[in-house]
């Protein structure tokens, strides 16, 4: 299991082409389909660009959880940002505190199996997506 | 993988500026090559700008973004910007993100693109 958990620091924007990359990785040993693997990484992309541009940097973690034909891909991202004033609103699409075009959070909410996100101004922002194989 | 300062080949045929864009440029890559695609557009007076985005994987609102804002651009210089080679998976999640890059024109290949774009001028 240890080598399929990874951990990809967010500080950089570059960054985010390196969690897209452990993204595909982890979706792609779980012989995920490629709607799947497209969809996923996409969401990981705008989660990890939201941590460095918003969050003031973090990192996101994949693990790959289940067995057989069940198993997903789980990211965790943590930044070190103020926290989401209010989620709700942040989730609304077109909704942008930056300039952005607010489509980020809520089409990566829709692209997953799985979505949580908590957020706090002391522990700041915290998502987690999941994805199945299938 | 450093912040890569390799520039993505652009060439110019026909009065059509044409790029490949490779894999899993950064978010900064990717502003580059819009600098870069507007500088030739105007250095070439072309009339139509061809993107093949065949070989990208993922397309995020960034991404998205950038095709979108290269339209208006070049649509302002007078040329046409096509996007060509998009994978379907790549169609779908744009959709479900709820990008429909209003104002970007597609097609199948380049060489319908060059055809879209040198037909109406003819």
């Amino acid at each position: 299991m240890a080598e399929s958990d990874l951990t990809v620091t967010l500080s950089r924007p570059s960054d985010v082409a390196f969690a897209r990359q452990a993204a595909m990785q982890a979706m792609t040993s779980i012989g995920a389909s490629a709607i799947k693997k497209t969809k996923f990484v996409t969401a990981v992309s705008e989660i990890a660009r939201n941590a460095i541009v918003y969050g003031h940097g973090g990192r996101i973690s994949f693990e790959i959880v289940g067995n057989g034909s069940q198993r997903s891909v789980v990211a965790e991202c943590t930044d070190r940002g103020p926290g989401i004033a209010d989620v709700n609103q942040a989730l609304k699409d077109g909704f942008s505190t930056g300039k952005g075009l607010g489509l980020g959070l809520s089409g990566a909410r829709r692209l997953v199996d799985r979505f949580k996100i908590t957020s706090s101004s002391d522990t700041g922002t915290t998502v987690i997506l999941e994805c199945a194989c299938r | 993988m450093e912040a890569s300062v390799g520039t993505t080949p652009i060439v110019t045929i026909t009065g059509c500026v044409i790029v490949a864009i490779r894999d899993d440029l950064d978010d900064h890559d990717i502003l580059a090559l819009q600098d870069q695609l507007v500088e030739e557009v105007s250095r070439k007076n072309a009339v139509g700008v061809i993107i093949d985005i065949g070989s990208l994987e993922i397309v995020d609102t960034f991404a998205g973004r950038m095709l979108g804002a290269m339209a208006q651009m070049a649509r302002m210089m007078n040329a046409r910007t096509v996007v060509v080679g998009m994978r379907p998976a790549v169609a779908m999640t744009l959709v479900e993100l709820g990008m429909t890059l209003e104002g970007v024109e597609t097609a199948l290949n380049a060489d319908r693109a060059i055809n879209l774009i040198l037909g109406e001028r003819n």
